[in-house]
């Protein structure tokens, strides 16, 4: 038994939910009690889909357990496909059903439907969202190209002189992150690489698309969550290569390009050489973030302190251009996915952090208390941490939100997805100039120490009080339980808790603390603390708050 | 008081209790119990919900929500895993494992549920024995108590009716006459009641739960019941069997509907006519002009009611009589006659009534209606509105606080924004 507040996935019956609702012509009958229609409003309300999802539930009940829930199974699977008319359908079953035994699949199999049916088994009990996701298109897809796997040996006819290279765009579903403007963003970047794009999976393919799959040259392993099982078996069985380059970030979609520019034959150069620095100014870099990041203005960003936690996907490459392309400090990278853990250590690694696999939230949040980090880039879950917290934040990974899914063009991917990314980063920071001017009007009363930056929300009050708490996350987490305070999460969770030991402030230490200005103060409370602490100090004067100054720099 | 006297209805009237009811079976649209989980933490502010279940309790309680406030929830789930099913783990050794160590970090507690799941019913989890086994440790620093929240066994709000229901046992006994109110209702509906009681001369008067669990109210053969909600007949049934008498009252949706409401309050206590009147007559008549607002807007307008939250019933009449709308079928998941046995004469005459719910059939029907406004789900809003047709959603009526004079205009607001909104909007 694990305890769980909240979850970062679904069960795995979401994840095929996730990939059912993505396609056209596929329809789900979900052997599940009354309740487990909860998920068709992640569909309808955070997706904002018009339509329902394509799911029919059995909801049995109690009095039924007794009697035969096989009957209601094959009934509800005859009345969707004689409703639905789908070309082709999964059957599967819930938690609950799965303890029930009653086989959907094979009842479903046995019905000899007209149409494919495909069987899910997704155990509820040890596997979540997107691992469900993932095996549920790989078993579509097998089940779709079947007829078609080549005998062994048989060596895959060489492209046709004069055809352009073909790929398949795999991965992207409803409900993953940004996934409708990044499949539309790396359409047209390989518009520009003169390459065809052949089928998009699952994210508004049909079955016949998915039959379609093997003409393609080669497949793009967009998100690796959901597609990397289905790339792997169309190698094997089809002899086609996959990219593994996630074209997020300007180094990110460099390689990228670098990568599906040989899978495809072509030549990336031309589109390579238009993304140099300083050609940005002059228009000819579709990567405003390159210069944007170089411009002067930006200088503030340097050594940010950032703290990532998501999928694996977007962890890592978050980490990579927090590093290289923001000039951010990495304090933190963490994931969820257990199953992509390995390359999100080794990312861990290079940026000398301490890897973080884990889906307990309060292990999270403790972490990232701990980390004291300027900027969290997370998920949904982590927007409420840092909220809590006082920190700035961006989403950059499901699980998401409705404020998540925006109106506007917004890839992650690509180019114009590193142009979105500069912005959605920076903006929750106090901007740099802004922190200028904080410090210069100090002593104005629209500058007093309670005034806060004007772009940012009420909580950014409470920040200082909330990142003094991290240094001691261990009582802050005793302490917090006492005061729920509704509707102003974290204000008094944190404040005036001081670990054992801690050094007092002398009055003049204190007052002399109150003229650093307030967003980094929290920061020079901290280094100030920990540097007397370690000295063993038992008062820190207006001495020890300049030697502490001295000692940690900036 | 109001032109609309709920609380006489001619006797004639009774024989609606005989419309024929649409009885359906099928998929069904609607939240498990669990999800009363949202407004009853809220409500009880020293108690713990601990869902027994699988990743999908959780998931549902956290999509229900909506948002996630607060860091540490005072709900959570114990998540059963392989090793649970398997027998590898003791799944009663772990439970209290997981109830102790959380109990530890949350001194704030009172009171813990264990609410059982569709997962833990269908393994056979015995959750009394756990709260038992746990109580003999705890107990009385925490009382531990334990309810079915399972979808198998609930709907929505019956998760409520389980959860007091699983109360009443521990509730002291009393032999003062006193009235009691049944079901949750927004702490400010409680105090603007409990103002109202007083201004009547009518007490004690006790809310059912209270704002903390462990303040439980006592029960007794002078205990007379007044539910506010429409949903908690077996919490009913089981007070009853303690020796309290139940008023029979519609709900306290509206200016009439809250009138006769405590009027039936009033009548227990023989409180003289013009006394009520001086009471209620002026909070009535202010229920009056907010709700004169709506009608205009409401009046004539055919609506469709999805089975739900179970408040379908009261709130069609409310809708029906005090705003004028037209009711083309009230959907509720089941009926419990006892809770509605002074609502249902109040319909009128031949309203399209259905128990139960096979979505694709109804929603056929919603669609060959095409109904002024649709009352549904979450699951169902876009969908439906995607097809021109407006909706409000149901959820909406268990979050906010809807009962009583003041909140009356609310109410009809709710009702009123989908369409207002729609003519805001440009084609």
């Amino acid at each position: 038994m694990q305890l769980t507040l909240w979850t970062y996935e679904g069960p795995p019956h979401v994840g095929a939910m996730r990939i059912a609702s993505s396609m056209r012509g596929v329809h789900y009958v979900l052997h599940a009690p009354q309740g487990d229609t909860y998920a068709d409003l992640l569909f309808t309300m955070i997706e904002r889909q018009d339509k329902r999802p394509p799911v029919t539930y059995t909801t049995f009940q109690a009095r039924d357990l007794g009697g035969d829930t096989a009957a209601l199974v094959t009934a509800t699977v005859a009345d969707a496909y004689e409703r639905f008319r789908p070309q082709a359908m999964l059957v599967g079953e819930s938690c609950t059903a799965e303890l029930i035994q009653d086989q959907p699949g094979t009842l479903a199999l046995g019905m000899k439907l007209p149409v494919p049916v495909v069987p899910l088994e997704l155990p509820a009990y040890s596997k979540k969202e997107n691992w469900g996701a993932s095996e549920t298109l790989y078993q579509l897809v097998r089940t779709l190209l079947a007829e078609q796997i080549p005998a062994p040996g048989v060596v895959r006819p060489a492209r046709p002189a004069g055809r352009k290279s073909r790929a398949n765009l795999l991965g992207a579903t409803v409900l993953g992150f940004r996934c409708r403007d990044d499949v539309t963003e790396i359409r047209r970047l390989l518009d520009q690489l003169g390459i065809d794009v052949h089928v998009v999976a699952p994210l508004g393919a049909s079955p016949d698309d998915l039959r379609r799959l093997p003409e393609a040259d080669f497949n793009i392993d967009l998100y690796p969550e959901v597609s990397r099982a289905t790339a792997v078996w169309l190698q094997r069985s089809f002899g086609m290569p996959y990219s593994t380059t996630v074209p997020m970030g300007l180094g990110g979609t460099r390689d990228f390009i670098a990568e599906v520019a040989r899978l495809a034959e072509v030549d990336p150069a031309p589109v390579l050489a238009r993304e140099k620095p300083g050609l940005a100014a002059l228009g000819g870099s579709q990567a405003r973030m390159q210069w944007y990041a170089r411009s002067v203005d930006s200088t503030y960003l340097t050594g940010k302190r950032v703290f990532i936690f998501g999928d694996a996907t977007h962890a890592v490459a978050a980490a990579r251009i927090a590093s290289e392309e923001m000039g951010f400090t990495v304090v933190g990278l963490g994931t969820y996915g257990r199953e992509f853990a390995r390359p999100l250590r080794e990312a861990a690694k290079q940026y000398g952090v301490e890897p973080l696999i884990t889906d307990d939230y309060l292990e999270v949040e403790q972490a990232i208390s701990a980390a004291t980090p300027e900027l969290v880039l997370g998920t949904q879950m982590e927007r409420h941490i840092a909220k809590r917290l006082g920190i700035a934040c961006a989403v950059i990974s499901a699980p998401i939100h409705v404020q998540d899914v925006p109106a506007r063009y917004s890839p992650v991917y690509g180019f114009e997805g590193a142009n979105v990314l500069f912005d959605s980063w920076v903006h929750p920071l106090v901007m740099g100039l802004e922190e200028h001017l904080l410090h210069m009007f100090r002593g104005d009363f629209e500058f007093h120490d309670e005034a806060r930056a004007s772009h940012l929300p009420e909580v950014a009050l409470h920040a200082p009080a909330a990142i003094d708490g991290g240094a001691a996350p261990d009582q802050a987490r005793v302490a917090a339980p006492a005061a729920p305070a509704p509707g102003r999460p974290g204000v008094s969770a944190s404040a005036g808790v001081l670990a054992p030991g801690t050094p007092a402030w002398s009055a003049d230490g204190e007052l002399e603390l109150k003229k650093i200005p307030f967003f980094v103060r929290a920061k020079a409370r901290r280094n100030t603390e920990r540097y007397a602490h370690e000295r063993g100090l038992t008062t820190i004067t207006v001495e020890t708050l300049y030697d502490a100054k001295a000692h940690f720099g900036r | 008081m109001s032109a609309i006297a709920l609380g006489q209805a001619p006797a004639k009237r009774a024989s609606a209790i005989d419309i024929p009811i649409l009885r359906e079976r099928g998929q069904r649209e609607v939240f498990c119990g669990l999800t009363g989980i949202v407004w009853l933490h809220r409500r009880m502010q020293d108690a713990f919900f601990l869902v027994v279940g699988s990743r999908t309790c959780a998931h549902l309680i956290q999509s229900a929500a909506g948002v996630m406030i607060f860091a540490e929830p005072r709900f959570g789930t114990a998540i059963l895993t392989d090793r649970d099913l398997a027998g590898m783990a003791d799944a009663n050794s772990e439970l209290d494992r997981i109830c102790v160590s959380l109990l530890e970090r949350r001194p704030d507690i009172s009171t813990l549920f264990l609410v059982g799941s569709c997962p833990s019913e269908v393994i056979k989890l015995d959750l009394a024995k756990a709260a038992e086994r746990l109580n003999s440790r705890l107990f009385p620093r925490i009382r531990v108590l334990n309810y079915s929240g399972s979808g198998i066994e609930t709907t929505f709000t019956q998760g409520e009716d389980n959860a007091l229901k699983c109360m009443v046992p521990a509730m002291p006994v009393t032999s003062e006459k006193q009235l009691l109110v049944i079901g949750c209702v927004a702490d400010v509906v409680e105090d603007q009641f409990q103002r109202c009681f007083a201004q009547l001369g009518l007490g004690p008067v006790r809310f059912f739960p209270a704002r903390r669990a462990a303040d439980l109210p006592a029960v007794g053969p002078h205990t007379l019941l007044l539910p506010a909600q429409p949903f908690n007949g077996e919490t009913v049934r089981a007070l009853t069997a303690r020796g309290a008498r139940v008023l029979s009252a519609p709900y306290p949706f509206g200016a009439a509907g809250t009138t006769a409401w405590l009027a039936a309050a009033a009548a227990a206590w023989d409180i003289s006519e013009e006394r009520f009147a001086a009471v209620t007559g002026p909070l009535a008549a202010r229920a009056e002009k907010a709700l004169a607002r709506y009608r205009a807007q409401l009046s004539g307008r055919r609506l469709f009611m999805m089975p739900d939250s179970q408040l379908e019933i009261p709130l069609a009449r409310f809708l029906h009589r005090e705003l004028g709308m037209q009711l083309v079928e009230v959907g509720t998941p089941y009926l419990d006659r006892l809770m509605v046995s002074a609502e249902l004469p109040l319909l009128p005459a031949g309203t399209a009534l259905s128990e139960g719910q096979h979505l694709d059939r109804q929603l056929d029907r919603v669609r060959s209606a095409r109904p002024d406004l649709t009352v549904c789900g979450l699951g169902l809003a876009n969908p439906l509105e995607a097809e021109g047709l407006a909706t409000k959603w149901s959820i909406e009526l268990v979050f906010t606080p809807i009962h009583g004079f003041d909140q009356a205009g609310d109410l009809a607001e709710i009702f009123a924004r989908p369409l207002q909104r729609r003519e805001r909007l440009l084609a």
